[in-house]
């Protein structure tokens, strides 16, 4: 028999040396690809206003200084709304949004996935479809819908609308078609547990992947929520609006406008690095328990 | 792979063993005091037999009333979904027939399918953008597609906390929301931009080139910025369905004559990680055909020369420009119904993976 490799002191199969340093190669170059883009927006958001227009430019900076930052929150200051309160906006509209959609979607999942009622593959037929239309167009409507419900210039006006938001259910299902043996929700049925203790208890734990992918999703759209028509107010405007309307000051705001995409990127960033630490621990505390 | 394949069959038919599966879980919940454990399989057949005597529509009456915890589970998400998708569709659709505008807001003009005849024989703008919109979604989309499940499979091998890093840099460009601008800058039209400045500096070329303003530039770079975003949700789904295979598995393949990585990935991989495949399929086709705001904000509105212009842009220009809402409709509707032709024939493809 041929020789084993072994990689951390496990038995590696089917790989060779020359794959391994292919693909290594390959993710090399393809993270510099992504990652240089991003660094260059840090690079840019600390250059002082010379160096932002100096030729040949450079990709580093020379002087780092915090005057964009400081631009930045001088500007957003000025505003007659307070800074604090286009925070506290999004980060409702994100919270409320993100959570009502994790607990509609992972219910309405769960029964088109699980339980054999009547009419699930209608349901399930219908949310695939509408994963394709565009928003643009149901836009229209949604302002007709929202006038007439009296949501106009109220935050539930982009709260509600993000509970329906199909792709979350779609993915919870298809995870949990894969991953949920019926025969374990069977035992539990067995056992009297009520279809929504089993939801709760046994279905939920074993899709935590999915939520996770779920709740980045659905954060990351409500997070950059922007202008919007049906929100006229000031004091509900968002703070990605607030910073798009001061970085759309040209020129003399170029710094000002990379330190806004610095603060714009970091919050959905780090909810990615601590959501995705606790996928790790999913994973390796399920396998323990094999 | 097996148990999933079950599942599916279990959802076509309603045969008996799904039955016999349905009544078990009745005799739980409903009836407290009945008989439990090892005596459960006298009323199930008794109840299969049943099913026999009742017609098609007493059947679903029974089926429904047994499972109606599950339209208590998907009522709120239904309410919603209805309220701000179905509705909105279905107003839309009816829409496209009318020559409906929002400045005038008339109703009554019914105009059959003048929409969809003007769109395909009188809009030139129109068909130019259609042809973009395939050129961007042909390549985007595969490449996207390909890319996301190449990265996500070979980063699955690394040790989780290098994994997490990894993830995190190839992930970060799609969740940074307008970070995309930055290549805006990079690709500057002046002087002053890197990719300019450098090559001036360098001697290449003379004066600076206007890149997103040019029109044998500005489609390949919004495709090279469109891919720098693509790794999204798509990308960890694939991650997410990777760890979740049974490693077992693997071994198992190893013993029975599976070689290398390429075949464990067509055998095994690939079959198992279906679920994850469709839906990346899907996001693969809704961003790459419904890619627009970023050209718009990286090539200005309309592109230079209408060399970017895509079917969003179209939508964008009739429904909140000009507010001819009917017309507008008619678009979303085509666009739509090029989505659903893409995605069946991907899902097809999809089928024969692992065979």
């Amino acid at each position: 028999m041929q020789k084993m490799r072994v990689r951390n002191h496990q038995v590696v199969l089917n790989r060779s040396v020359g794959g391994d340093a292919g693909i290594f190669f390959f993710l090399a170059i393809m993270g510099a690809f992504m990652f240089l883009p991003m660094i260059y927006v840090v690079v840019q958001s600390f250059k002082p206003l010379d160096e932002l227009w100096m030729f040949p430019p450079k990709f580093i900076v020379m002087k780092p200084t915090p005057k964009n930052y400081v631009d930045l929150f001088t500007l957003l200051s000025d505003s007659w709304v307070p800074f604090s309160r286009y925070i506290f906006n999004t980060v409702l509209i994100t919270a409320a949004g993100t959570f009502g959609n994790l607990v509609l979607s992972s219910l309405a999942a769960y029964a088109v996935s699980k339980i054999p009622f009547p009419g699930r593959k209608g349901v399930f037929w219908i949310i695939q479809r509408s994963l394709m239309f565009t928003s643009t167009v149901t836009a229209i409507a949604n302002f007709m819908t929202l006038t007439r419900l009296g949501l106009m210039d109220n935050p539930l006006a982009l709260i509600i609308p993000a509970w329906g938001s199909t792709m979350g259910l779609y993915l919870m299902k298809q995870f949990m078609d894969s991953s949920i043996s019926d025969a374990v929700l069977e035992s539990a049925r067995l056992d009297g547990c009520s279809e929504f203790r089993t939801f709760w208890t046994i279905a939920m734990p074993m899709v935590k992947p999915a939520w996770l992918t779920l709740i980045i999703y659905s954060f990351q759209g409500l997070w950059n929520t922007g202008a919007s028509a049906y929100i006229y107010s000031e004091q509900w405007k968002t703070l990605n609006y607030a910073i798009t309307q001061i970085t759309a000051g040209g020129i003399a705001r170029a710094g000002a406008s990379a330190a806004g995409s610095v603060l714009m990127m970091i919050v959905p960033i780090l909810v990615f690095v601590i959501s995705q630490s606790n996928i790790i621990e999913t994973m390796a505390s399920s396998g323990m328990k094999d | 792979m097996d148990e999933r394949n079950n599942n599916v069959e279990n959802d076509v038919l309603v045969d008996d063993q799904n039955v016999e599966k349905a009544d078990l879980h009745v005799e739980g919940i409903v009836e407290d005091n009945s008989p439990k454990g090892n005596k459960v399989a006298k009323p199930k057949k008794k109840k299969a037999i049943a099913r026999k005597d009742m017609t098609m529509a007493q059947w679903t009456w029974h089926e429904m009333k047994r499972n109606k915890v599950a339209y208590l589970m998907i009522l709120p998400f239904m309410l919603v979904f209805i309220l701000f998708t179905v509705f909105p569709v279905g107003l839309s659709l009816v829409l496209s027939f009318t020559n409906f505008n929002m400045l005038s807001f008339s109703w009554d003009m019914f105009i059959g399918i003048d929409n969809y005849l003007r769109l395909f024989f009188e809009d030139d703008i129109f068909l130019l953008a259609c042809k973009n919109t395939l050129v961007f979604a042909m390549i985007t989309g595969p490449v996207s597609y390909i890319l996301s499940f190449l990265v996500a499979w070979f980063i699955n091998e690394l040790p989780p906390r290098v994994r997490a890093v990894v993830t995190l840099v190839f992930y970060a460009p799609s969740i940074s929301g307008a970070v995309y601008t930055i290549w805006g800058v990079l690709f500057s039209n002046d002087s002053y931009g890197w990719v300019n400045g450098t090559l001036m500096d360098l001697g290449f070329i003379d004066s600076p080139i206007l890149w997103f303003y040019d029109e044998n530039y500005a489609m390949p770079l919004c495709i090279v910025v469109a891919l720098w975003m693509s790794l999204g949700t798509a990308f960890l789904s694939f991650i997410a369905g990777l760890q979740t295979i049974d490693k077992s598995l693997f071994e198992a393949a190893a013993v029975d004559g599976i070689k290398n990585r390429w075949q464990e990935l067509w055998y095994i991989t690939l079959p198992m990680m279906r679920p994850q495949l469709m839906f990346g399929a899907v996001m693969a086709i809704t961003s790459s055909f419904g890619f627009g705001g970023v050209v718009t904000a990286l090539c200005g509105f309309p592109s230079v020369n209408y060399s970017c212009h895509t079917i969003m842009h179209c939508l964008d220009d009739y429904g909140n420009q000009r507010w001819e809402v009917g017309y507008a409709s008619a678009i979303a509707f085509v666009l739509f119904l090029i989505m659903i032709g893409a995605n069946t024939l991907v899902n097809k493809m999809l089928s024969k993976v692992g065979q």
